[in-house]
């Protein structure tokens, strides 16, 4: 059984118990302990189940790459699955619980795939589910969703908050083990800023788990003085909790700083993601022990050898009373040591090497433990637990020799650096034999924006693999760091490490060597994912030679392990399956983030009411007290139309029709475009701008304009005044105030730069109210302070003047066919500018409206709305508007794009109205089909309806739409299938239902 | 001009820094030659600045004068003072060719001080906001989360930002979250 | 993400803060000009594996448009410079031609020196 030891735990207070609950059942740990070291100490070794086969699972490893522990944490809106139990630090009332199962833990069902494994190989999507087409969405599709999966995706909203903070440092270190340390020593020593973050809460890595002495004092010492160090330069900040999830292009760094999940009840934000730039990074992220590939070696109880060693050290953990150590290299010995030390039983050694290991062997042996060299595991026993291992020669098929009762094994397959940091951003990878693994190639960096390596890698990271070495190596990349940034190194010596002797290291792929499939069918490689080493064999075996698509055919190393443990061992059993080398194989490609970051972090601020920018009228809280329906509008809330209580969004929209048709209206147009354009070239400019002529407008005067982007379609249009001489302003669309004036700029600066003019978007600085109907004249002659007569003030004129004791313009303008006058006021005093006029109006009945209503009047009068009536492929010739294009000038943006020959083709679609016959409202975008398929065997079609409303003023639906040859076939009637197949008919009529003569609005 | 205010009408916050919408303010885009001799004289007959280096404010009691582009000013006086201050200042440059708006009523301005001020910042803007490399009258126009927005160091410990009007109430929001107590970094 | 330095403001600010905006230099063709030559000044862009020159705008800045020199293979940034200019001054090739031995501007394009 697992269990808790006497001994202190070297990061433990066992003075402070700690009660927390695990599938329904309260246990106790201890402050400093992870979930997975306190689920051990109380014999819970089972803890998941796996991906597929949902095999019983047990804890693995004790770090970040821990393939099995995954359980859902906390409950309703702090609810969050696939929570790795060796990173989550236990607190006080934690709850978890182990997924994947049905109906427990104890009990799955879902095993039942574990006896049919033979039938769900590699691939087995691909092949099993492919007849009949129907049974993948109705029978196959479900079943495996239910029976796979991690987790469950949480129910409640987040009850926790986010945010993201910006860093510049000089120098970032990702990494706090000793190497970490001492290059953040050297950096700051040499007077830069260095940020230098750790994503455990413990300074120092396995040094101090390891037994390392450096500058003659015990690793633990020397971490405490060393951060004493670091504590005493102002220039150098280190953090803990912090992992460097990705690093990317030009010294970009992601971190993920966890601030209260090992704490929820402070009032912390809980993770904080930092962007960092940095002039140089260094990543001394370690290594990670490999798994051995034996039958069996997925069962609970099975672990690496570090990590044993790790639980032993660190939580007084024993993971076994009884442990075989299995090994191919001497670093395995160190947990066979540490057991004895902790009065635990080590039956056997199990060396893959048939020469055995050296000064740490020795140790071992002294101590009496057996060790058994060129011998291999053959098989473990047990289910849920591991009840005993078969040993046999490492150099045979796996013929049993030795049963060897244990109840845990500690292997070790040797060392693999972390390059995933070192290869987000594009750094190379060089093999080393003596090791087997890859490790980062100098000569071969990430690049930064001066074409230089930006990031170097040290200590075991980078493959020294020695204490001493890494300590040495850390200290050269934190001062060449630091003189990369600027800073000036001291001549300071390395602190000296001392290192055992080890005997070389033996790569094993496979244990044993000539293991039959019975067996390899049972060596897993990715613990998660249930990739063994028979899928990849058959993987290669279907042509899968690439290690990318072998991935994807297997899901080696996908999802939560990303490669960290199975990596190395996968694409071994890969290249020998090819008969290639390793290298030539080469690795599958490391993505950010390091290990998975919250979806929280990732969105930092930006929830609830920040979402995202809401922009505001002066008139935005008046609406809010009116009975508003919002129309979002790009950023931009502009009220669809203000509901009287009782009343549905349709009627108030005929309603507010009506009424400013009858009567008075009121429209907030403050949203729409203003934007000012003055100098001498302004009138040069803005013909070239709009298609229409813009600098034979006279001061005091309005004029539509167009404006096409290039290629000749429409983008925008408005009303444009002239101020003075050499001002205009131009009037835009609520969507294309920035962008148009964006437009204008990029013409400015990039091709007309010798013009002169400027522009200013004055959009926000003035509130701008449309006073609309019949009654609007009066409302304002009552009002007083300028003439608003029709003989001052006739139809498209503009003046300053005071209205009502307001500064204002008011321009006699009409986007509904109706007596319109839109007036602007500074945007402070919009709010005060109409409560006076809905005071004032009060006896012409006077209704705000919304812009459905002036959808619905500009459509009766049959003017084109940007977005409607164009969609981007829509030029002005089709809309009817050729008056608009002025044949007086020589060029304007989107002229000779008019002229190419699918712009001047007769069979463009063009706009008509359209009136059904049955007076129903058209559905918005239907196509008029005719008969016969094109070419691509769909229904023919002949136009399509732009605009659609039902009209309060006709009584009867009206459209408009683009069809081909409209014009000129009025009275013709076109068929519209709606999506339940039924057909309305509409006939082609002018688009113009209201008031040809403009007899209303010219008054 | 009793009617007129603020998009925020002087909202409020203190957390990790204050945060305060500062009510109107009168300022005015002056698009044009910055090296012109008759720019400078208009700004400083009005506020008594100078014209401002590259990316920097000149502040002095309710005047300041930024730095927005090669070929435009940001001049901040008193809100009642801005449509003459325009006037005179467009009246002064009528032979250059410029462009002088008001633009008072189309901003949102507000004060983050304290000493958790940059870190509030440096939550929503992609700017180096340490000590060393943002000193006082450093002015700068970049992205505040969402929206783009400008902010200068008006003293040591107070921040001055200036955003569009429209999105006062979401500025206000993000600044009032970035300083929420609890969420100090410490880093800055 | 990139770094770049805006030329007419002199900050150096992230990707973020700037909007690109396509390939640099085009000569603008209109009225007059051949169904041909319009079609390439529409539609076609050099999309070089290495050395590009491309305009950008600082839109979350100071508003200003510029021209940055670049390596679209490895990111190197050789310089940015003024958008009021029809070719890559000669201070900008010289930077180029210093870390791409042997390059001149009638490489752009070409697929050479990636």
């Amino acid at each position: 059984m697992s269990t808790r030891l006497s001994s202190a735990g070297r990061l433990l207070n066992r003075e402070a118990a700690v009660k927390f609950n695990f599938n329904g059942k309260y246990l106790q740990g201890y402050e400093g302990d992870t979930l997975a070291s306190a689920l051990l100490a109380n014999d819970q070794m089972l803890m998941g189940r796996s991906f597929k086969y949902h095999r019983p699972r047990g804890v693995v490893a004790s770090g970040a790459e821990e393939p099995n522990g995954l359980v859902n944490l906390g409950q309703g809106a702090r609810f969050e699955p696939n929570a790795r139990v060796t990173t989550t630090e236990l607190f006080e009332g934690l709850v978890a619980e182990s997924q994947n199962h049905w109906p427990s833990l104890e009990f799955d069902i879902g095993v039942v795939n574990n006896y049919a494994a033979r039938l769900l190989p590699a691939g087995f999507y691909y092949k099993t589910f492919i007849h009949p087409r129907a049974a993948w969405k109705h029978v196959f599709e479900p079943v495996i969703r239910k029976s796979a999966g991690l987790g469950r995706a949480p129910k409640s909203r987040d009850a926790d908050r986010y945010e993201h903070f910006y860093a510049f440092v000089d120098v970032l270190i990702i990494g706090g083990g000793i190497a970490g340390l001492q290059a953040a020593r050297a950096a700051g020593a040499a007077g830069v800023k260095v940020l230098l973050i750790e994503q455990t809460p413990h300074w120092g890595g396995r040094a101090p788990v390891d037994g390392a002495e450096i500058a003659g004092k015990p690793a633990g010492d020397w971490i405490r003085d060393t951060l004493k160090a670091l504590g005493k330069m102002p220039n150098v900040q280190i953090r803990t909790r912090m992992m460097g999830a990705g690093i990317y292009d030009h010294g970009y760094a992601l971190a993920y700083e966890r601030l209260s999940d090992h704490a929820p009840d402070n009032d912390l934000p809980r993770h904080r993601l930092w962007r960092i730039r940095a002039g140089q990074i260094i990543t001394t992220t370690g290594a990670i022990e490999r798994p051995l590939s034996f039958a069996g070696n997925d069962i609970p109880g099975v672990m690496l050898a570090s990590a044993v060693r790790d639980y032993v050290v660190n939580y007084a953990v024993s993971p076994g009373d009884r442990t075989v150590v299995v090994t191919n290299n001497d670093d395995a010995y160190r947990t066979a040591l540490v057991l004895k030390e902790a009065g635990l039983e080590v039956p056997m050694i199990v060396d893959a090497r048939p020469d055995g290991g050296g000064a740490l062997a020795e140790q071992a042996k002294a101590l009496g433990i057996r060790v058994e060299t060129g011998t291999a595991i053959a098989k473990v026993n047990g289910g849920k637990r591991v009840t005993a291992v078969e040993i046999c020669p490492q150099a045979g098929e796996g013929k049993s020799m030795t049963l060897v009762p244990c109840d845990a094994v500690a292997m070790s397959g040797g060392w693999s650096p972390v390059v995933h940091l070192w290869s987000h951003c594009g750094g190379k990878l060089i093999w080393d034999a003596d090791h087997a693994h890859f490790r980062p190639d100098p000569d071969r960096p990430p690049l930064g924006a001066d074409g230089q390596g930006f990031v170097s890698v040290a200590g075991f990271a980078n493959g020294a693999m020695g204490f001493g070495d890494a300590l040495r190596d850390a200290d050269d990349a934190g001062k060449a760091a630091a003189k990369a940034t600027g800073g000036t190194p001291k001549r300071s010596a390395a602190p000296k490490a001392v290192d055992v002797e080890m005997a070389p290291m033996a790569p094993v792929w496979k244990m044993p060597q000539g293991a039959g499939y019975k067996l390899r069918s049972k060596m897993w490689l990715d613990f998660q994912n249930d990739v063994k080493v028979s899928d990849v064999q058959l993987a290669a075996q279907e042509g899968f030679e690439s290690v990318e698509h072998t991935k994807r055919y297997t899901t080696l190393g996908m999802a939560t392990d990303q490669g960290k443990l199975s990596n190395i061992n996968g694409l071994a059993v890969l290249a020998d399956s090819l008969n290639a080398e390793i290298p030539q194989v080469g690795t599958t490609t490391f993505r950010p983030p390091y290990t998975p970051i919250s979806m929280g972090a990732i969105g930092g601020e930006a929830r609830g009411e920040i979402f995202q920018p809401l922009r505001r009228t002066p008139t935005h809280d008046w609406a809010e007290e009116h009975g508003v329906y919002w129309e979002p509008v790009g950023h931009w809330r502009r009220a669809y139309c203000y509901n009287h209580k009782g009343e549905s969004v349709e009627d108030a929209v005929q309603r507010e029709v009506r009424a400013t048709r009858a009567s008075l209206g009121l429209l907030d147009a403050s949203t729409l475009g203003k934007i000012i354009v003055k100098g001498p070239d302004a009138g040069r400019f803005l013909d070239m701008i709009y298609t229409n002529m813009m600098s034979t407008l006279k001061p005091g005067r309005c004029r539509y304009g167009l404006m096409c982007t290039e290629n000749g379609f429409l983008t925008d249009d408005g009303v444009v005044a002239r101020l003075d001489e050499d001002t205009w302003l131009c009037h835009t669309t609520t969507g294309g105030a920035d962008r148009i004036h964006a437009h204008m700029e990029e013409w400015l600066q990039t091709e007309w730069w010798d013009w002169k003019v400027y522009t200013a978007n004055l959009t926000e600085q003035y509130a701008q109210f449309a006073v609309v109907g019949p009654n609007a004249r009066k409302l304002l002659e009552k009002l007083g302070g300028m003439d608003v007569s029709k003989e001052a003030l006739p139809f498209m004129a503009w003046a300053d003047g005071k209205i009502g004791g307001f500064d204002t313009r008011v321009f006699r303008i009409s986007f509904s066919g109706e007596l319109s006058y839109e007036i602007a006021v500074p945007a402070s005093q919009g709010r005060a500018f109409w409560d006076t006029l809905l005071d004032a109006g009060e006896e012409w009945d006077i209704t705000p409206y919304g812009t459905e209503a002036l959808h619905v009047m500009r459509a009766e009068k049959g003017f084109i709305m940007i977005g409607d009536e164009t969609d981007g492929t829509v030029i002005p010739q089709d809309l009817g508007l050729d008056w608009a294009l002025s044949k007086k000038k020589d060029d304007y943006l989107g002229k000779r794009a008019q002229e190419r020959s699918h712009m001047a083709d007769p069979e463009r679609w063009k706009l008509v109205g359209l009136e059904t016959l049955d007076g129903s409202v058209l559905p918005d975008g239907a196509y008029a089909v005719v008969e016969g398929d094109n070419e691509n065997g769909q229904r023919k079609t002949e136009g399509r309806v732009t605009s659609t409303y039902h009209s309060p003023t006709l009584n009867h639906g009206i459209a408009m739409g683009l069809v081909l040859h409209g014009p000129d076939r009025m009275g013709a009637v076109l068929d519209f299938p709606k999506v339940d197949g039924t057909i309305v008919k509409a006939k082609i009529v002018s688009p113009v239902f209201y008031d040809p003569d403009g007899e209303k609005q010219n008054v | 001009m009793s009617d007129a205010i603020s998009a925020l009408d002087g909202a409020r916050s203190e957390g990790s820094a204050v945060v305060e919408e500062l009510g109107l303010r009168g300022m005015i885009t002056l698009r044009g030659d910055l090296s012109s001799k008759t720019v400078a004289a208009a700004v400083k007959n009005l506020t008594g600045l100078n014209l401002p280096q590259q990316r920097m404010c000149n502040s002095r009691a309710a005047y300041g004068v930024a730095w927005m582009s090669p070929d435009e000013l940001l001049v901040m006086i008193p809100y009642g003072e801005a449509e003459a201050a325009t006037a005179k200042i467009a009246g002064a440059l009528a032979k250059e060719h410029a462009l002088v708006v008001n633009v008072s009523d189309a901003r949102a301005v507000f004060a983050i001080r304290g000493a958790g001020a940059r870190e509030v910042l440096a939550k929503l803007a992609p700017v180096d906001l340490s000590k060393e490399r943002f000193e006082p009258g450093q002015f700068r126009r970049t992205r505040l989360a969402q929206v783009p927005a400008a902010f200068w160091l008006r003293d040591p410990d107070r921040f001055e930002l200036i955003c569009f009007r429209s999105v006062a109430q979401y500025v206000f929001d993000l600044l009032k979250t970035s300083a929420a107590p609890g969420a100090e970094v410490g880093f800055l | 993400m990139l770094i770049l330095q805006c030329p007419c403001c002199g900050v150096e600010a992230e990707e973020t803060e700037f909007a690109g905006g396509g390939q640099a230099h085009l000569t603008r063709e209109t009225v007059g000009a051949s169904e041909e030559n319009f079609e390439a000044y529409l539609f076609m862009r050099e999309n070089p594996k290495g050395v590009h020159f491309e305009r950008w705008r600082h839109a979350n800045g100071c508003g200003k448009w510029f021209h940055a020199a670049r390596c679209t293979v490895t990111l190197e940034v050789f310089g940015t410079y003024s958008a009021q200019t029809t070719r890559p001054p000669n201070e900008i090739c010289d930077k180029i031609t210093a870390r791409r031995p042997g390059w001149s501007l009638k490489d752009w394009g070409s697929g050479k020196f990636a």
